[in-house]
């Protein structure tokens, strides 16, 4: 008999609950790590543009961040990747996409996108630290002994210069006008990067939820959202770190000071440049806020109104299967109530920081109740499908679509965010400009 | 050779030779070698001949080596109980690759409802399967040319290729694909092309319903048995508002199913 076979489980089975009619073949086949997937692009994607706004528009009140923000986003780019990877049923076969890309597919040119973007970020922060990185040669080279870990970085160094050792004045002034015109470039690709990781969502016909144009921008205008959140709360946890670490000269938190020594790591230069970065950076996150939150609501709106064959299925997962996950936790806790935090006058560092965690949460459910949101009804919208996240592991499917890959996908940019700092010292202020 | 002549040269030979790849573009040989004027494959379902044996899901599991038990399937039976205060109930217990064996309507989370007989104005049985479109959303969408439409109008993937990313099964408007159990690649209803293709073959789904339900058949031949019922008869695709053009036509469509 046919009963007696032991059960099978199929991809999707093991996190879906079917509630009414689903058809036999639906299942919440795209989990959390497509939820990390638009997450940390638009974190890079939001760091990049939070960079420019000094290199381009020349805001001086950004200088430090800006600096910190894109070595961030540089740290944060291959992990864009991670959790497409992790996603896939072949994962070894991901090259594909790069090697026979079917140009009517969205996905199709990511690699191109990605690849484009990667190159400008990394070009650009070539060109920002080019004289830091022929200073350090000198230096390097200038001691009498080098440590195995000194000459492990004089190696990097010389292959990074690329052998372009000239620090001439003219040299330095065109280093200046490649990382303005490279930030510049680097705004419309960002955008671009993001925008299309909207438009994958956007263009699938056959889901209700996600087929709207507004898809693209709702997307930029929240990665621009969580990308400069991010960049203040990061910017302030390691500032904090750094400064309980400068004061009790623990180099173990510094890379910067353990690749090229103490003497820059001051106290109480430490404390007035969080503060003053931290409150300016959060006046943009309030603008760029009101327009994410513009446009949700316009999207809701507009659905709500026109009421077309899908709204009812639409507005029991909206209303009913995941009103506090839309409403309380996106909403209320993600987007008013930092909303009001940084709207109240006199705001300090703390409370930019705090308004920052709400808002990262708030993006990322978002992007939760966009992705899962738009598989928790069926195509029938006759039934719908409840996605149950894998917190402990049985086995390897439900290790990577679970928590434990949503966290490895969340840690992995601070560790690599930590040697890229002995590489780029993010928190470096320069000389003269 | 002068400048003036290396530019004029360098104009004739780059509209030259865009021009005749533009003729490519224009007759792209792929299409030109490979279309089948003689041969287009649709499908017919025949809803009132349908009673919700499962045979057909059953004979396709094993034809095309879908673990039986497992709880996905290129091949399905819906069965619909419309009440006569107007609500329907709908379900499709394991595919009904069991058939129907219990009278009660299964909701899954919701448990199974009874309907009492008194209360049901009609109750039908709809077969499901890929509808092999014309115009198929899960191609466009398909990052690396996995899946593809054959000349014949038949859509297939490659498992070689198939990176596993699951757009595909997003894309598809009618939920026909799934990720195969054991091979982990996107799967679907291939119109059983190792069959068909051999010539005079039926596919396993067609030849084991006992009651003729379901028909392949040649479109572009006006004397094919299914080409004759689309032509003659009023029948009905699923969900044509996606643009999709499925070629799965049905006979006694009600407006409950999509």
């Amino acid at each position: 008999m046919v009963e007696q076979v032991a059960q099978m489980v199929v991809h999707g089975e093991a996190w879906t609950v079917k509630d009414l009619f689903v058809l036999p073949n639906e299942y919440v086949y795209w989990s959390i790590q497509i939820v990390m997937y638009p997450y940390m692009t638009g974190l890079v994607a939001g760091a990049f543009v939070l960079s420019s706004l000094y290199h381009v528009f020349g805001v001086e009140k950004l200088k430090q961040i800006a600096r910190f923000a894109l070595v961030f986003s540089f740290a944060l780019l291959p992990v864009a990747m991670l959790p497409l990877l992790l996603h896939l049923m072949q994962p070894f076969r991901g090259i594909h996409v790069l090697m026979t890309p079917h140009f009517t597919s969205a996905i199709s040119a990511f690699g191109i996108v990605f690849m484009t973007y990667a190159c400008i970020v990394g070009a650009e922060i070539w060109f920002v630290y080019r004289e830091f990185i022929v200073d350090s040669i000198h230096r390097l080279k200038g001691l009498p002994s080098l440590s195995v870990f000194g000459r492990l970085l004089l190696l990097v160094y010389k292959v990074i210069s690329l052998g372009a050792t000239d620090t001439s004045r003219e040299a330095l002034e065109s280093d200046h006008k490649a990382v303005k015109f490279l930030a510049g470039l680097g705004i419309p690709v960002a955008c671009f990067l993001h925008g299309y990781a909207g438009f994958i969502f956007g263009s699938v016909k056959a889901n209700a939820l996600w087929m709207t144009p507004l898809m693209p921008v709702i997307f930029i205008c929240s990665a621009i959202v969580s990308g400069i959140a991010l960049c203040i709360i990061s910017y302030y946890i390691f500032m904090e770190m750094r400064k309980w670490a400068a004061k009790r000269g623990k180099n173990i938190l510094l890379p910067d000071a353990m690749a090229h020594g103490s003497s820059a790591v001051d106290y109480e230069h430490l404390r007035s440049v969080q503060d003053h970065e931290v409150k300016m950076t959060s006046r943009y996150l309030l603008i760029f806020m009101t327009l994410a939150i513009t446009l949700e609501l316009l999207d809701m709106i507009f659905r709500g109104y026109t009421a077309v064959k899908s709204w009812d299925a639409l507005r029991m997962v909206i209303y009913e299967h995941d009103f506090v996950k839309i409403f309380i936790m996106q909403y209320a806790i993600g987007n008013a109530l930092p909303f009001i935090l940084l709207l109240i006058p006199g705001v300090t560092v703390r409370r930019a920081a705090l308004a920052s965690i709400l808002v990262l949460f708030g993006v990322l459910m978002m992007r939760w109740n966009v992705v899962i949101g738009g598989q928790a009804f069926s195509l029938t919208f006759n039934g719908f499908m409840h996605y149950q996240l894998p917190i402990i592991p049985h086995n390897f499917e439900t290790f990577k679509e679970g928590l434990g890959g949503a966290m490895l996908v969340i840690a992995t940019p601070f560790v690599l965010f930590y040697f890229l700092n002995m590489i780029f010292p993010a928190f470096m202020e320069s000389k003269e400009h | 050779m002068k400048r003036r002549d290396f530019l004029k040269n360098t104009a004739v030979f780059v509209s030259g030779v865009s021009a005749s790849v533009a003729a490519l573009e224009w007759l792209d040989p792929q299409k030109v070698l490979a279309s089948r004027s003689d041969l287009r494959w649709g499908f017919l379902v025949d809803t009132h001949k349908c009673v919700g044996c499962g045979f057909c899901v059953k004979a396709c599991k094993v034809e095309n080596d879908i673990p039986v038990e497992a709880n996905v399937t290129r091949t399905w039976v819906e069965r619909y109980v419309i009440k006569k205060d107007g609500k329907v109930l709908m379900d499709s217990p394991k595919g009904a690759l069991n058939g129907f064996t219990s009278e009660d309507i299964d909701q899954n989370q919701s448990g199974m409802k009874k309907v009492a007989d008194e209360e049901i104005a009609q109750a039908f049985f709809v077969p499901k399967l890929c509808n092999h479109c014309d115009t198929p959303a899960c191609v466009q969408v398909c990052p690396v040319g996995a899946t593809y439409q054959a000349a014949d109008g038949v859509v297939l993937v490659d498992r070689k290729w198939c990176i596993g990313c699951g757009y595909c099964i997003m894309g598809c408007p009618y939920g026909v694909r799934f990720f195969h159990p054991i091979e982990n690649v996107a799967d679907k209803c291939t119109f059983c092309y190792h069959r068909i293709s051999i010539g005079g073959g039926n596919t396993a789904c067609a030849q084991a319903c006992p009651f003729g339900a379901r028909q392949i058949g040649n479109l572009r031949d006006p004397n094919d048995p299914v080409t004759k019922v689309v032509m003659n008869q009023r029948v009905g695709v699923l969900r044509d508002e996606y643009g999709t053009k499925p070629q799965v036509f049905y006979l006694g469509l009600n407006k409950e199913v999509h």
